[in-house]
Formats: structure tokens, C-alpha cells, sequence
């Protein structure tokens, strides 16, 4: 009885980590999910087959670290927030395949809730603004998408969770969700943390569906046979676990998880602070009884998936750390600016009318520029992001935790810190996403006695220090904001 | 589809013949197993080695498989790749040693380090990333160097260059350990580039079996060593992180 496994649910693949008493890794399972694409901008994933991953993902990871459940106090859940099944209790089947935070499905029905007041409407009660990604609006829309399911879920026929609800019922039999799931379905009241009737009636969301709404630490229940009794002591939204997982427990400490997109979040304290500059505010954990933290977070959609995109669709790298290679045949930037607005622009500029643009080209340029221009982009796009956290909370960041897959570029980590201006640091577990779940569950059972115990665990893996003159960065951001204008305007009504 | 080339499919034939065997291989013996006119073997003979893929031996005038060729073969995987696929398990060794583990690969004759991750203790440390480090008095260049035999001869016969008074600097004496690495799967460098300061690393390989780099803890002599000798639960835990990341690469476990 000494480690504790967390559970990441992501949108790719469902992975388990054991970790011990000193927040190191012991063993590590995978195991990729399909991804269902029925129609242009629609993703579902198959619930069952998450489920049945997961389970074998756990005893993966115990059976390659010579471990049995018994050897587990605890397990805890980071999930792929937003991500919306329906199921009904009686026969544990989904009604509907689970729709992926990805999917723009609710992209007419989002307008037409904003119509008279914009895409801000009901930003004051839960804090996000009116997107394609939150869970509300794809619940509203999975009820109307065959008859008589609206009818049932008004009945309480039906059960509505985010991915960490449908595995703890599976689990455990309770029908809950935690704080930080929760204030991703723009159904959440921030200040209550209950469920809000205003944003129930305007999204068209039964009451009786939804989840009890618990505390991110906390023993929901514990597992039945497929996990041999452990209690399921956590859950959190991915991006709010790593916040956890980099110890960022208090007010004014950052972290940005470089993966597919890139997620900033910022510790605002036990108060919400709301965005005046783009940014959208969110509960970052709550530990048992005690009051909740509340986050800023700056979403950038596209930074991996550039370069993923870059391997993909353009060839000129077989593999993604190859881009890193490849940048490297040239000294610099070479004059370009590549906007990666795929499907418009995220925080903090949320412009939907907005493209990607390769501004500067000129026929000097190589390839090698051009693997430049998308590993800057992902640190360009990180400093908008910083300089909106700046305005909004008064505090000037002092260096940034970084995290996620995309710290193994020393480039990209190099040039993020030249044009931050402050350090970057990793911390020695780059899965922070589990660690946080860990740590939360851990907590919940007296694993670890308090938050402070486990600061002890951050170490500092890597640290890139600033290496770029005042004016050259100045002037780098100045031509990166050009490149930024010239990609709005550009979606037109007959597009 | 067109018709295979004969020329080359006779070079292929050539090349597996000789990476087939430990000694040199004279022409008539190449021309024998093959079952080929000694003028066609010679012609083709003479155009591999024009490419650097054979080697003839300057006295006995038999050739092996040359340099160029086992290069391609070693260094396929790129330096960054390998990083973003050990990360994981460079994290995990650090933690586990408490002491900072280095990455490296083959560059030129010396060893390019394309992962650094800090000893875990949060004092002040400096990314050594794109360090160029000697082989012969590296841990991690002797683990390179046991693995590809070819190169023990590119240091050359005359004296190696000496950083500290525990320098192996006799070519022969290098071999001689060498051999003691392959056998043994890892390396140590005890006090032979810095005073006071022992590393210890093993082979990460790929799918083929070929080194394609090696991992290493550094760190004071009096952490790594009791009485002049690596500890062994330190090896244990650079042996096992090597084999680990090794599988991710999709290594046959060993």
C-alpha cells in the first residue's frame, strides 16, 4: 500500500501512472482511443471503449511495475475537460456517442445564445464565453438529436457527465463530477459552485440529469471489482491538474502545458477573477472542505498541432522533434511570421473570422525558416497569453512552469524564454497532468498529510534563461502582431 | 514493376557477406561464397569502396565493411527524436539517483549531448545541451565506442589526450576496457575527464540493436563510488533506464 495511480483520460489515449510517496513515476500503461469523425468539424469518441482502456490501462501499469491493486491507497482522475456522454443509469449504455471538446456542432446554437448579447452573455455567472467547446450547448444539442430523449432526461431517465462522471459511476455507482469539470460546462455558477438555473433554462439543460458537484479531493466512492475495491479518491480537468501537479498552490503562481494546443493557468486564489483581456476564468481545484482556488487560463488552440500539421500535411519533417532539426539549419526566422489561426484565433483575441497567414515571405526563404516561424509561433502566441495574465491580475510573471510534451524542444524552450524575457523552467515530472490527479487523491486518504508536503517533490529539471536584447524582442513582437492583424477579416458570410 | 538491378542486388550481396563476419575478407574468399567471377566481385568491390561503404586493409589488401556505411546505419536517429523519447525515463533516473543524467549520441568522433536534466536538488545548474564531449574519457563514449568497434580505430595508435591524472591516454589500454563494457553492458568514468567527479552510463538501442546513444548519471565520486567502485544499485538504475527507453524505441528486451 504505497503508491498512488492516476488516471489521464485524454483526447488521444487513456494512460495510467504510478507514482510514489516522492511524486516519482514507477510504472506508466497507454492505450489510444479511436476518434470518430461522423461529419467536417464533428469528433465523438466511443464511451465503452474509454472506459474499457482505462481499466486495462491501470492493471497495465500495475502488471509493468510489478504491482498489484492492493499496492494502491488511491487512485485519482485527470480528464479531457468538456467532452459530454449521456447514458442511461439503468443499463449503463450512452444514448449517444461522447461529444469531443473539439467538435463545433454547437457553433449555430452558441450564436444564436449570444445573438442580442454577444458572445460574453453569461460570462459574469460562469465565467467562459459563449464557444463551441463547453459542455452545456452539447448536452442541449445531443437531447434534441433523437425523440423522447429530451423527455427522459427531464424525467431523470437519463444522466448527463463530463468523462470524469462517466467513470466514476462506472466505478463507484455515484453519479458526481468535480468542481473543476464542472466549470467547463457553462452550467457551473462561480460563486456558488452549484448549478444555475438561469444558465439551465437559456442552454436547455434538465436539472435532473446533471452530476452532484464535489470537491476535486475527496473519496467518491470505491471501486468495485474491476479495481479491486480502491477508492476513487480525485478528479480534475486535465489542464487544472497540471496546474496542481506543478505545485502551483497559491495565488499568483503559473503553469503552461505545451501539448496538442497550450493551456496558461494562472492561480488567482480563492477568488474568480474575470478577464477584461481575453482570458476565461475557471475553479482550479478544490481540496475537501476547504474554499476553492480559482484560475485564470489562456487557451492557444494551435502549438503542437502546427507542428503536427507541419509533418502531416506539408512533409517536409517525418517525425515532430524533427522540426527542431530542421529550424536549426538556419540562424533565424529568416523575416517570417506563420499565424497558425487554423480555425480562428483563441485567447486572447477570440476571433473567429481570423486565418493562418505566413506574413514576410520573401524568396530568400528556406525550409529551414519555415520550421522556425512554427516552433516561434508557439512561444509568440505564449507571450500574447502572458501579457494578457499581466493586465489582468496586476502581477508580472517572474518566469513560467512549463510542461507537457513540447518542452523536450530546446529551441522552442530557448526562444519562449528569449521572448518572455523571464526563465523557463521544467519541472522533473514533465506528466504533470497525472501528478496532479495523483496528488489530489493522494491528499484525499492521507497519502500526503498537506499541499506543503508535496512542494518538497517539485524539482527543477531544466531552466532556460533569457538570451535576447530588449530591442531585438521588441521588434519581433512588434512584426508578430502585424502578422496577427493580417489574418483577421478574413472569413466572409459566403465562405 | 521494373526488373531488379543486378549490379546493386550483387553489392547487397557483398555488403551482407561482409557484415557477416568479424575478420576481413579477401576478394578470391568474397568472389568464392558468392559464387561470382572475381573480375564482376572486384569491379563492384572497387566502386563501394570509391563510397566508403568497404575498406581494404592496406597490408593483406582484404576489405570489411567500411565506416560510411555503419554511420548511416547509427545515426539514423535523430538527436532530438531520441530526447523527446527518453524524457520520460531521464526524468525518472535523475530522480531515482539524485544526481543529473546526460543523454549523448555519436557526432563526429565525440560525444554530442542532446539531453541534460538537473540533478533533482533545485541548486543553480546550467543546460549543457549541444556539448561536445571526448570519447575515450567520457562513460558515455566508451559505452559508444564498445558498441562500434570501427571507431576505436578512428581514434588512432598515438597517445590520447590527457584532461586528468585517471586519463586512459594508451589506445591499448582503452581497448582492453573496452572489451570489459561490452561484456559487462556499461561504462564508467572515474575521474578520467573531471578531478573528483564519476559517471556512469549504459547503451540505449534501437529496433536493430545498434547503440544509438548512450544515458549517464554525473556527480561527485564520494555519491557514485564506495571504495573506488561504481555502487552497484546506481548502475542497476542507469542499466535499467537505458533498457527501458531502449523498448520505447522498440528494442528486443535483453
Amino acid at each position: 500500500m504505497d503508491y498512488v495511480a492516476a488516471i489521464d483520460q485524454g483526447t488521444s489515449s487513456s494512460r495510467c501512472l504510478v507514482f510514489d510517496l516522492q511524486g516519482r513515476i514507477v510504472s506508466l500503461s497507454q492505450k489510444e482511443h479511436e476518434q470518430i469523425f461522423p461529419r467536417p468539424g464533428w469528433v465523438e469518441h466511443d464511451p465503452r471503449e474509454i472506459l474499457r482502456n482505462v481499466i486495462e490501462v491501470v492493471h497495465g501499469a500495475l502488471d509493468s511495475g510489478g504491482l498489484t491493486v492492493r499496492d494502491l491507497v488511491a487512485v485519482g482522475i485527470a480528464n479531457q475537460r468538456e467532452t459530454t456522454v449521456v447514458w442511461d443509469p439503468r443499463t449503463g449504455e450512452p444514448v449517444h456517442n461522447a461529444i469531443v471538446w473539439q467538435d463545433t456542432r454547437t457553433d449555430a446554437m452558441c450564436r444564436k445564445l449570444g445573438a442580442e448579447h454577444g458572445q460574453d452573455r453569461f460570462r459574469d455567472r460562469c465565467g467562459l464565453p459563449l464557444a463551441t467547446y463547453f459542455s452545456g450547448p452539447k448536452v442541449s444539442w445531443l437531447l434534441d438529436s433523437a425523440p423522447g430523449l429530451r423527455r427522459r432526461a427531464e424525467e431523470g431517465e437519463l444522466l448527463f457527465g463530463t468523462m470524469d462522471s462517466w467513470l466514476v459511476w462506472n466505478l463507484t455507482g455515484r453519479h458526481v463530477t468535480d468542481v473543476t469539470n464542472a466549470s467547463r460546462t457553462m452550467l457551473m455558477n462561480l460563486e456558488t459552485l452549484d448549478w444555475d438555473d438561469t444558465l439551465l433554462d437559456a442552454i436547455g439543460v434538465p436539472r435532473a440529469m446533471l452530476p452532484v458537484i464535489q470537491p476535486s479531493s475527496q473519496i467518491y466512492g470505491e471501486a468495485g471489482d474491476s479495481l479491486g475495491g480502491v477508492p476513487i479518491a480525485a478528479a480534475l480537468g486535465d489542464q487544472q491538474a497540471a496546474l496542481f501537479g506543478q505545485t502551483c498552490f497559491s495565488a499568483g503562481e503559473a503553469k503552461c502545458t505545451y501539448g496538442t494546443g497550450s493551456f496558461l493557468l494562472l492561480n488567482t486564489g480563492n477568488h474568480p477573477v474575470l478577464s477584461r483581456h481575453g482570458l476565461i476564468t475557471t475553479v482550479g481545484s478544490k481540496i475537501g472542505d476547504e474554499p476553492a482556488t480559482y484560475a485564470l487560463e489562456g487557451s492557444i488552440a494551435v502549438t503542437g498541432a502546427l507542428v503536427q500539421w507541419f509533418r502531416d500535411k506539408v512533409g517536409l519533417i517525418g517525425s515532430a522533434p524533427e522540426v527542431e532539426t530542421l529550424a536549426r539549419t538556419v540562424d533565424d526566422n529568416g523575416g517570417i511570421y506563420f499565424v497558425p489561426a487554423f480555425s480562428g484565433l483563441f485567447a486572447p483575441h477570440w476571433r473567429g473570422d481570423a486565418r493562418g497567414v505566413i506574413a514576410g515571405l520573401t524568396g530568400y526563404v528556406t525550409k529551414g525558416h519555415l520550421a522556425r516561424a512554427v516552433l516561434e509561433a508557439t512561444a509568440w502566441q505564449t507571450r500574447e497569453v502572458v501579457d494578457a495574465m499581466n493586465a489582468d491580475s496586476g502581477i508580472a510573471m517572474t518566469s513560467l512552469k512549463a510542461d507537457g510534451g513540447m518542452t523536450a524542444n530546446n529551441l522552442l524552450m530557448q526562444f519562449l524564454a528569449d521572448v518572455l524575457g523571464v526563465p523557463v523552467v521544467r519541472p522533473n515530472v514533465a506528466e504533470t497532468v497525472s501528478l496532479g490527479a495523483a496528488y489530489a487523491a493522494g491528499l484525499a486518504v492521507g497519502f500526503w498529510p498537506d499541499v506543503e508536503s508535496l512542494r518538497a517533490n517539485w524539482h527543477k529539471a531544466a531552466e532556460w534563461v533569457p538570451n535576447m536584447d530588449q530591442a531585438e524582442r521588441d521588434r519581433g513582437y512588434r512584426k508578430w502582431k502585424k502578422a496577427v492583424q493580417r489574418t483577421l477579416d478574413w472569413v466572409d458570410d459566403d465562405d | 514493376m521494373p526488373k531488379p538491378i543486378q549490379s546493386i542486388e550483387r553489392a547487397s550481396a557483398i555488403l551482407r557477406l561482409l557484415s557477416g563476419r568479424t575478420r576481413r575478407l579477401s576478394l578470391a574468399e568474397v568472389a568464392g561464397e558468392l559464387g561470382l567471377p572475381k573480375g564482376t566481385v572486384y569491379g563492384i568491390m572497387r566502386t563501394l569502396l570509391s563510397v566508403g561503404f568497404v575498406e581494404q586493409d592496406p597490408e593483406s589488401g582484404k576489405y570489411r565493411i567500411g565506416a560510411a556505411l555503419l554511420h548511416l546505419g547509427s545515426s539514423y536517429l535523430d538527436g532530438n527524436e531520441l530526447r523527446t523519447r527518453a524524457l520520460n525515463w531521464a526524468d525518472w533516473l535523475a530522480a531515482r539517483t539524485n544526481e543529473s543524467v546526460r543523454l549523448g549520441t555519436l557526432h563526429d568522433g565525440q560525444v554530442l549531448l542532446v539531453h541534460h536534466v538537473f540533478r533533482p536538488d533545485n541548486s543553480p545548474q546550467v543546460l549543457e545541451v549541444g556539448a561536445l564531449l571526448p570519447m575515450h574519457a567520457t562513460a558515455m563514449g566508451k559505452v559508444l565506442l564498445a558498441y562500434h568497434p570501427y571507431l576505436t580505430e578512428e581514434l588512432g595508435t598515438g597517445s590520447l589526450q590527457r584532461f586528468t591524472s585517471c586519463t586512459i591516454t594508451d589506445p591499448k589500454l582503452l581497448a582492453i576496457e573496452l572489451e570489459q563494457v561490452q561484456d559487462q553492458g556499461w561504462a564508467s568514468s572515474l575521474e578520467e575527464l573531471i578531478e573528483g567527479e564519476t559517471s556512469l552510463a549504459a547503451p540505449i538501442r534501437d529496433r536493430q540493436g545498434v547503440a544509438v546513444g548512450a544515458i549517464a548519471i554525473s556527480g561527485p565520486t564520494e555519491r557514485l563510488c564506495d571504495d573506488a567502485q561504481p555502487r552497484n544499485e546506481l548502475v542497476s538504475y542507469v542499466r535499467e533506464g537505458a533498457r527501458t527507453i531502449s523498448r520505447d524505441l522498440g528494442a528486443v528486451p535483453w
